[in-house]
């Protein structure tokens, strides 16, 4: 693992890792919602509306992942002071907050046909657009220190702190909709047939290899920017 | 010992409400103006005000801690002090722990205390007064650390105030949840559980804190 903090042999791993990522998500992601979109029967409770599923879960999981990467990257970095791993913080917030949001939209699109309004107080609901504004806290916070010149430690222990609360925010919101209503409809708790299991896996192999490609990239940009303020500066000093 | 006497005496002159520099004056009074406007946003209707305005109180209450955070240690760092109190050997953490103290000691009795006017514009009963009352015991210790803890990530970025307020609010959501959530299931358990998030949130504020200023230090 520490031979990677060496940002040269780390960019020649991801210039080809990358695009291999990227290209192979694609074709599994785009493979698999053609199949949940015209080879997967109907649901017998939701009818069509399940083929929302195959975008849904994937985001739902990749909105959660994104936030145990920043936690596992920050912790490597507050502990081994890894170059790197704050660059990955910081690379996978964004992936993170997008597929939050993206599973939010899909699951208000799936809510309005299934349950007859656009967004009701579930406990997941809930907790994934309070984990949406801890991204945006964690983004906003990342770049008004990379602005100021702080140190990159700063986001890394909000992320893990943000971490810690994560599923206290989760248990809590649960009780608190105990409280307020009945649960809502659980569709999603009975086995999945394998008629849905195997495009749904295919799905979220897709779309993890995209949010694993985006990470990449993004690090290699972030990287590609700190490497050319160096140079700036190094000619800035030459030139004085 | 001495140095935590010490330390404390100067935090409660500053954190006191009426202390130098305004104390905790301000957001009690900001407490107050919140619970003042919301019977003017949802009209004066008894019934309505009687069934949400406990919960009115936790929001302004939540709102009134978010206000003092870009005060609270900026001015310390900026000084040097707490390079000093390095120096001495006094660790990062001791202080922000006593300044976690004084500072829930300037806020938390006092807005225990608005409370009582709160609710009277709020509309809420005695009962439903005690247990906010008794959640606010429980649940400003941890607004108190949810405070600290941003103050100190946030120290000496431009518009500190804001990305504060962006911050804290979804740290705060299960105090809120269990606080305000007793009101309308009594003896479920609320309280017993705004206290442990507290205390969890008491646990990790000084450690954070600490490793925050040290890593705005070195840079």
């Amino acid at each position: 693992m520490h031979g990677f903090a060496n940002p040269k042999r780390f960019l020649s791993l991801v210039r080809w890792l990358t695009p291999t990522m990227l290209a192979s998500g694609l074709v599994l992601a785009a493979v698999a919602l053609a199949w949940g979109l015209w080879f997967v029967p109907p649901d017998r409770l939701m009818g069509e509306t399940v083929r929302i599923l195959f975008l849904h879960v994937p985001a739902a999981w990749l909105g959660m992942g994104g936030w145990a990467a920043i936690a596992v990257a920050s912790a490597a970095f507050l502990v081994w002071r890894h170059p790197l791993a704050a660059l990955a913080a910081r690379a996978a917030a964004v992936p993170g907050m997008v597929f939050t949001a993206v599973c939010l939209a899909t699951g208000s699109i799936w809510g309005r046909p299934t349950w007859g309004t656009w967004w009701v107080w579930d406990g997941r609901l809930t907790s994934m657009l309070v984990l949406l504004f801890l991204y945006f806290g964690y983004l906003a916070l990342a770049q008004a220190v990379a602005r100021e010149g702080g140190s990159s430690r700063i986001p890394a222990i909000f992320g893990l702190v943000g971490a810690i609360n994560i599923p206290i925010i989760n248990r809590s919101v649960v009780w608190w909709n105990s409280l307020h209503q009945p649960p809502s409809i659980t569709v999603g708790k009975s086995a999945i047939d394998p008629q849905f299991l195997a495009p749904l896996l295919v799905a979220v192999l897709g779309f993890s290899l995209v949010f694993g490609g985006v990470v990449l990239a993004r690090m290699r940009a972030l990287l590609g920017d700190i490497q050319a303020d160096a140079r700036l500066r190094r000619k800035a000093g030459e030139a004085a | 010992m001495r140095t935590i006497a010490a330390l404390l005496r100067r935090d409660l002159a500053r954190l006191l409400p009426g202390g130098r520099g305004g104390g905790m004056m301000l957001p009690l009074l900001f407490f107050l103006a919140v619970a003042m406007v919301y019977p003017f946003a949802v009209g004066p209707d008894a019934q309505l005000l009687a069934a949400t305005g406990g919960g009115v109180i936790w929001v302004a209450a939540l709102l009134a801690a978010i206000l003092p955070l870009d005060r609270l240690l900026a001015g310390d760092v900026e000084q040097g002090l707490f390079d000093q109190w390095a120096l001495r050997g006094i660790s990062e953490e001791l202080v922000i722990a006593v300044r976690l103290f004084a500072h829930w000691l300037g806020f938390g009795p006092f807005l225990m205390l608005a409370a009582v006017p709160a609710s009277a514009l709020v509309g809420i009963d005695g009962e439903t007064l005690l247990l906010v009352e008794l959640g606010l015991l429980a649940g400003t210790p941890g607004l108190a650390a949810i405070g600290i803890l941003i103050a100190s990530l946030t120290i000496g970025l431009r518009g500190s105030a804001a990305l504060a307020g962006l911050l804290a609010i979804p740290l705060a959501v299960p105090l809120l949840v269990f606080g305000a959530g007793a009101l309308s299931a009594p003896g479920e358990g609320g309280l017993a559980l705004t206290g442990a998030i507290s205390l969890l949130l008491v646990a990790i504020a000084p450690f954070a804190g600490g490793a925050a200023i040290r890593a705005a230090r070195e840079e």
